[in-house]
């Protein structure tokens, strides 16, 4: 029987300037789809533009300038906003395999972006801006449980605290590093970000994935996960850590569980999640022992007891339609942190169908959680971390006076050490080494280049945020903290300014 | 001296190192000029070796008792101020004498004309050699170690 003939139409354009290529095969080398062919008898590279991901290894490598990667456009697919391309190839790509489609990173569909609909405020004349290059700007954030009260005793020698406070978290800068496990990402990924997170005084977090061995020398600066998987969870990797967090769920797949292939899980990736080399490493969708908030409840204390109540623990949840009910669930629970992710964060894997049309947008499930728990009388026995596609220090910002109290990157941690977004983590080839487990592959991400990008990253996006505060007039990030005074909204329905709890613009 | 390393750990094999060389030894220092336009093309002194997911590149050592310049039949092989093994084309007779006892294959033939040998110079009149400028992945460092 013949093959199926595929329908499918290139993604990209391969362009390649015959008057600038010389042949130096460096994207031949560099491409690891192979869309680059050599061929020996003409001394010439041509490309095969259907195995194309449009990762843009090729162009950033290519070192006469010589290569133009983008998206091919049909010409004979006639414009039609309903059956767009992509609508098209996907109902192809399902009617050749039959198969779930796969994709990777945050969705791409055009939903409302609010960040883009909120704008900030700055002081003039009726009270003074603030010049940080000047004056000091304070980025401090604790996260943890806060006290109803604070009660003082009072000696000759001053004042001292005599209420005993929760543990907390100290981040020099109000972003950490969201989790991402070792196996979706490479050791070497893990190793910069908790290396980064040590230089900036912040936390990076493991995921699922457990935490090697090695990088046990940064527990302090590492919040380690427990997900419906229990991969990698023992007692020293509870105890080396600086906060414990239950994953729920994520913002790219609520309600879905992961699967890392067995053709992954190698040796190291088997000592870490303690799990058999080349096993499927699966997890399930719910916590097979959380049922009820109840249940969530007993797993939280059985962390602290487990820990002798000396770190926080936070609950991650998708961002879904009753996340403020459920947050206010979880803090009654006993959680002392609460993240939760929206519709636009990261995955290294997800169903396409998923990623695209379930959750909500962080801005509004954090608008709506915050409220929640201000209204009840309980924000302060929990911080909240927001994540799910921080693309910049202004997002934070907005975040920040929205109600969080510092947020997680991860998909801007990426893309600062090479990621594209091509979304085609789930191949397991990623050309910038970062979600494969090649051993080829893996040399791509230099700890030392990448650590020095990220800290880059922190350090860029804190001075941007004192410049913001500073102009706010305010000088510590604690004052902006829930000051939804700070922002006004453009373009958003009444209902919208509603939920976000901000004034339309003007107004 | 300082001398060029290589960290296998972080070589992607992506050979930049030897195109950016070739350039360096180019009359026009152009790259598209060396390579389109320039014959004979200039020679790489910096050579990737690969086996399986192990590439590293390799180039001169500049041995404090270079072998090479002890067996040079002619004196082409000599020692600069800098320590730098140094060849000199218009001495050489290309009896490859200097391949046969370097302990590192780092000189290599030219094929062309079967004569003349090229190795690495350590690019005089740059601060850091080419080769480790050009790498992207930092695999190659231009440092003083101790001579083991």
């Amino acid at each position: 029987m013949a093959k199926v003939k595929s329908y499918i139409p290139s993604d990209f354009n391969i362009e390649r300037d015959p008057d600038k290529c010389i042949a130096c095969q460096v994207c031949v080398r560099q491409c690891s789809y192979e869309a680059h062919i050599y061929d020996t008898e003409e001394d010439a590279v041509n490309a095969d533009e259907s195995k194309c991901i449009g990762c843009q290894r090729c162009t950033v490598f290519c070192p006469t300038e010589a290569l133009t990667v983008g998206p091919t456009s049909n010409p004979n697919q006639k414009a039609n906003v309903h059956w767009t391309e992509k609508e098209i190839k996907r109902v192809l790509k399902q009617a050749e395999t039959g198969g779930v489609l796969l994709t990777g990173m945050g969705t791409d569909k055009p939903y409302p972006i609010y960040w883009d609909h909120m704008v900030l405020n700055a002081s003039q004349v009726t009270n003074p801006s603030i010049d940080p290059l000047r004056e000091p700007m304070e980025l401090r954030t604790y996260l943890g449980r806060k006290p109803d009260m604070l009660q003082f005793k009072f000696k000759d020698d001053g004042p001292s605290l005599e209420t005993i406070l929760a543990p907390q978290l100290k981040l020099e800068t109000p972003i950490l590093f969201s989790a991402i496990s070792y196996g979706a990402v490479s050791y070497n990924v893990c190793e910069s970000m908790a290396k980064a997170s040590k230089a900036a005084g912040t936390f990076w977090n493991t995921g699922e994935g457990g935490l090697h061995k090695n990088l046990y020398q940064y527990g302090n600066n590492t919040i380690v996960q427990v997900a419906s998987g229990r991969f990698g969870v023992d007692k020293s990797y509870l105890d080396v850590a600086a906060a414990l967090e239950i994953k729920i769920g994520q913002g790219a797949k609520p309600g879905i569980g992961g699967h890392l292939p067995g053709e992954k899980v190698t040796e190291a990736i088997s000592q870490t999640r303690m799990i058999p080399v080349g096993t499927d490493a699966i997890s399930p969708a719910p916590h097979h022992d959380i049922y009820s908030i109840e249940d969530l409840s007993q797993l939280i204390y059985a962390l602290k007891e487990a820990t002798n109540y000396t770190k926080p623990v936070c609950v991650k949840i998708a961002a879904v339609h009753n996340s403020a009910a459920i947050a206010s669930g979880i803090v009654r629970a006993g959680a002392d942190i609460i993240a939760i992710d929206g519709i636009r964060g990261g995955t290294g894997a997800a169903p396409t169908v998923i990623r695209d049309n379930v959750g909500i947008p962080i801005e509004l499930a954090l608008a709506a959680v915050d409220q929640r728990l201000r209204d009840e009388g309980i924000r302060n026995q929990a911080s909240i971390i927001a994540a799910g596609g921080f693309r910049n220090s202004a997002d934070v910002v907005k975040a920040i006076a929205l109600g969080a109290d510092a947020v997680y990157i991860a998909t801007a941690a990426l893309v600062a050490i090479g990621c594209t977004v091509c979304q085609k983590c789930y191949t397991g080839k990623c050309p910038w080494g970062i979600t494969t487990q090649h051993p080829q592959l893996i040399k791509r991400i230099n700890p030392d280049i990448a650590t020095e990008r990220l800290t880059n990253l922190l350090r860029g996006w804190s001075l941007e945020i004192k410049e913001m505060l500073g102009g706010m007039g305010i000088n510590a990030i604690e004052s902006l903290r829930g000051n939804r005074l700070h922002l006004r909204g453009i373009g958003l329905t009444d209902t919208e300014l509603d939920i976000l709890g901000i004034l339309p613009a003007g107004r | 001296m300082k001398k060029v390393y290589s960290k296998e750990e972080f070589c992607i094999g992506c050979h930049l190192c030897e195109i950016h060389c070739l350039v360096q030894h180019s009359k026009s220092k152009d790259i598209i000029k060396a390579f389109k336009k320039e014959f004979p093309r200039a020679l790489k002194r910096v050579h990737v070796k690969e086996k399986g997911h192990l590439t590293f590149a390799v180039q001169c050592r500049h041995c404090s008792d270079a072998p090479c310049v002890a067996a040079c039949l002619t004196g082409a092989m000599s020692k600069d101020e800098r320590g730098a093994v140094i060849h000199d084309p218009d001495k050489c007779i290309g009896c490859f004498t200097c391949i046969m006892v370097c302990p590192f294959g780092a000189i290599q033939p030219d094929k062309r004309t079967k004569r003349i040998v090229a190795k690495c110079d350590l690019c005089p009149g740059e601060e850091t050699p080419v080769c480790v400028v050009h790498c992207p992945n930092r695999a190659l460092v231009y440092e003083e170690r101790k001579e083991k």
